[in-house]
């Protein structure tokens, strides 16, 4: 997994509540077989004013301009500001994986999904909870002054803005060492496995009928 | 010391590792996997280079994607043919077991599991499906879990899990004719909401849960995820215990006389606490029909539309409004008014035998209505339609206009060629009455078998013991 330690990056303000992980990623996307090439069609319903096919060219598609992410420098944001419960909905994973390879590395928002929020550490992708009135200003800067770079830093738990406000955010100390690393779930979880092969030792002779 | 749940006695019997924070590294005894929300695992386990934990712990098949008529041509979509061919040459690559679409035994992989003895009682059984809660039948635990996750199972045999809080749903009393699991189940729902099981593994029991058939407690289990909970399960009895002997996948001999004396403990200790009990009375329910596009937005057949005036929480009676309006519905309509363009019965939640048997009954002699344009029969598995078949399931439905498919997910969620079109209604055996779940701008009404087979030939919704009659 991509390790995150700084972050400084444009930040895209998308001003809704409850964006769930249907209007993320569309369940027509779902039957790609790969984890990459889902950010042509994030937030597709939003993003195109004429209908979209999986693994067919976006290209030619009619953009909404109205669109925040069709706009630049926005097109180019590596940050996305968010309001509360952001990735509500369906479990599916894609909606991550789309918003990764739109080039997002960090989501701010008040609140997220639980699902959302445990699936994006998993894929690299940091989402930063800061408290409302914190939002608010970032999304006031941002409007203010468009190709503003925002700076997310993991190691000091901090969201910088230029010349302006740093606010602190929290994260369980567990996750954050994760990202902080790199480190791959699986990896860590392989550390144990003396531990596995012993429980399944033990449950050869307690219940053999499931080994 | 106080007793233990069986969700305790489950979760403790799979503990490899605790950590401080109260996060525990599970063992997973079996792993269920189709082709939507596995390639990406496989593609990373190959990225890092890694094997299967315990290759003998995989049943694979496809389900979500693949036609239910016509099989001999293959699958048109070009997409979801890729998607199915890519869990083939997957499950070749890493050598798992797999019943591949021509297979008499491929079906939905809720099905398929416990018809092949694949899940047992005792048993953890994870799935990149959120119905996987459909094997806590059997006195299982068995929860969905997301893609990374069926990565992390495939690599390592285990997930980090935290424990759930305990809620026992005891249904007590016979439930009157006519009235069938699923029925009970959205009862059930409509009591505690869609967000009422959130945190929580519940347990159901009493007597009108006991009395179910096994099957009936799958369809019961399937639809815990629709309120909230991500683990639903029955405790184990004879029924459980004689519903697993003989199967491919079950222990036989002594090793099976071994195993049922543990499972014949997998009950809830009768001492247990729970952190929150809710009882229904049994008589009190009637067959079901859902309204709106949440599961709990549900009514029994003799009631009405219910009035979003008369709801006095704002949020919700908004939340009312705009499911009328997609459902194109008024307040007040008595339910048996409502007249279906379509009839599904099918997916995970009602394909099982026994489903087939409760409409077939209905059906029977009769024909399906002139306002009915469609009215189809999905099996959960090649095996399921072979026993209808030889039952003569399939001519009682075939003679009333019925179409007769192969089995597979189909129109509970349109990933296939099956769906709604926009404004079309549909009496639906499955889960899910979301907007757009049966096909964008599709209205689905959530029923039994029962009541999908009486309102396919009555061409409204109407009492099924009414037509036995
Ligand atoms: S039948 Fe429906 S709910 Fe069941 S696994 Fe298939 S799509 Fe999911």
């Amino acid at each position: 997994m991509q390790a995150f330690t700084v972050h400084e990056g444009i930040a895209a303000p998308l001003d809704r509540a409850n964006v769930d992980t249907d209007a993320i990623i569309p369940k027509q996307y779902l039957k790609s077989v790969k984890r990459t090439g889902f950010g042509p069609n994030a937030f597709d319903d939003w993003r195109y004013l004429d209908p979209g096919e999986p693994d067919a060219d976006n290209s030619w598609r009619r953009k909404n301009s109205d669109f925040v992410l069709n706009q630049s420098p926005f097109d180019r944001a590596t940050i996305l500001l968010a309001r509360k419960n952001f990735g509500c909905g369906s479990s599916r994973e894609h909606a991550v994986w789309a918003l990764d390879d739109f080039g997002f590395r960090a989501v701010i928002a008040p609140s997220f999904a639980d699902i959302f929020f445990n699936n994006s550490f998993k894929n690299g992708l940091l989402p930063v909870v800061l408290k409302e009135e914190e939002v608010d200003e970032l999304f006031r800067r941002v409007s203010q002054e468009p190709g503003l770079r925002i700076q997310v830093d993991l190691q000091a738990k901090e969201v910088r803005v230029p010349g302006g406000p740093v606010f602190h955010f929290e994260l369980d100390e567990y996750r954050r060492h994760r990202l902080l690393e790199g480190l791959d779930d699986i990896a860590l979880t392989l550390q144990h496995a003396q531990e596995i092969r012993a429980y399944e030792a033990r449950r050869r002779e307690e219940a053999p009928w499931l080994m | 010391m106080t007793g233990q749940t069986l969700y305790d006695k489950l979760w403790q019997a799979h503990v490899v590792r605790e950590q401080d924070d109260g996060n525990a590294l599970l063992y997973i005894d079996r792993h269920l996997v189709h082709e939507v929300t596995s390639p990406q695992a496989f593609e990373g386990l190959r990225l890092a280079g890694r094997q299967p934990w315990r290759a003998d712990s995989v049943l694979a098949v496809p389900d979500h994607n693949v036609p239910t008529e016509n099989r001999g041509a293959g699958i048109a979509d070009p997409v979801s043919r890729v998607q199915v061919e890519t869990l083939e040459s997957n499950v070749a690559a890493f050598g798992l077991k797999f019943f591949p679409m021509q297979d008499l035994r491929q079906g939905i992989v809720h099905v398929i599991g416990p018809e092949q003895g694949a899940t047992l009682p005792g048993m953890t059984v994870v799935c990149g499906d959120s119905h996987t809660s459909t094997h806590g039948a059997l006195g299982a635990l068995a929860f969905g879990i997301g893609t990374s996750e069926v990565e992390h199972v495939l690599a390592t045999q285990c997930l980090w899990q935290g424990k759930s809080r305990s809620m026992l749903v005891r249904v007590e009393g016979g439930l009157r004719p006519g009235v069938t699991a699923k029925d009970v189940v959205l009862a059930i729902i409509g009591r505690i909401g869609t967000a009422g099981g959130n945190g929580y593994a519940i347990e159901f029991g009493g007597s009108a849960i006991r009395s179910l058939s096994v099957e009936g407690r799958m369809t019961v289990c399937n639809m815990a995820i629709e309120a909230g909970a991500r683990a639903g399960m029955v405790a184990v009895d004879e029924k459980t215990i004689e519903y697993v002997r003989g199967r491919p996948q079950c222990p036989s001999g002594e090793m099976f006389e071994r195993a049922a004396a543990a499972w014949r403990d997998l009950v809830s200790d009768p001492d247990a606490r729970f952190d929150r009990v809710v009882e229904l009375d049994a008589a009190q329910i009637e067959p079901q029909v859902s309204w709106g596009t949440s599961p709990e937005m549900v009514v029994g057949i003799t009631g009405q539309v219910p009035d979003p005036d008369k709801e006095a929480d704002p949020v919700r009676a908004d939340g009312m409004r705009n499911a009328l309006r997609y459902m194109g519905l008024t307040a007040g309509t008595a339910i048996r008014d409502i007249r279906p363009d379509k009839v599904f019965i099918g997916s995970c939640t009602n394909s099982r035998i026994e489903d087939l048997r409760a409409a077939a009954a209905v059906v029977r002699g009769r024909r399906k209505a002139e306002n009915i344009q469609l009215a189809m029969v999905v099996p959960g598995s090649g095996l399921v339609k072979q026993q209808a078949e030889a039952e003569g399931l399939d001519r009682i439905f075939l003679d009333a206009g019925f179409e007769w498919r192969e089995p597979g997910c189909s129109m509970c969620l349109a990933m296939n060629a099956d769906r709604l079109e926009p404004g079309e209604r549909c009496a639906s055996t499955s889960n899910r009455n979301f907007e757009g779940r049966q096909g964008q701008g599709g209205r689905t009404h959530l029923v039994s078998p029962a009541l999908a087979a009486a309102a396919a030939v009555a061409g409204h919704f109407i009492d099924p013991a009414e037509l036995e009659g």
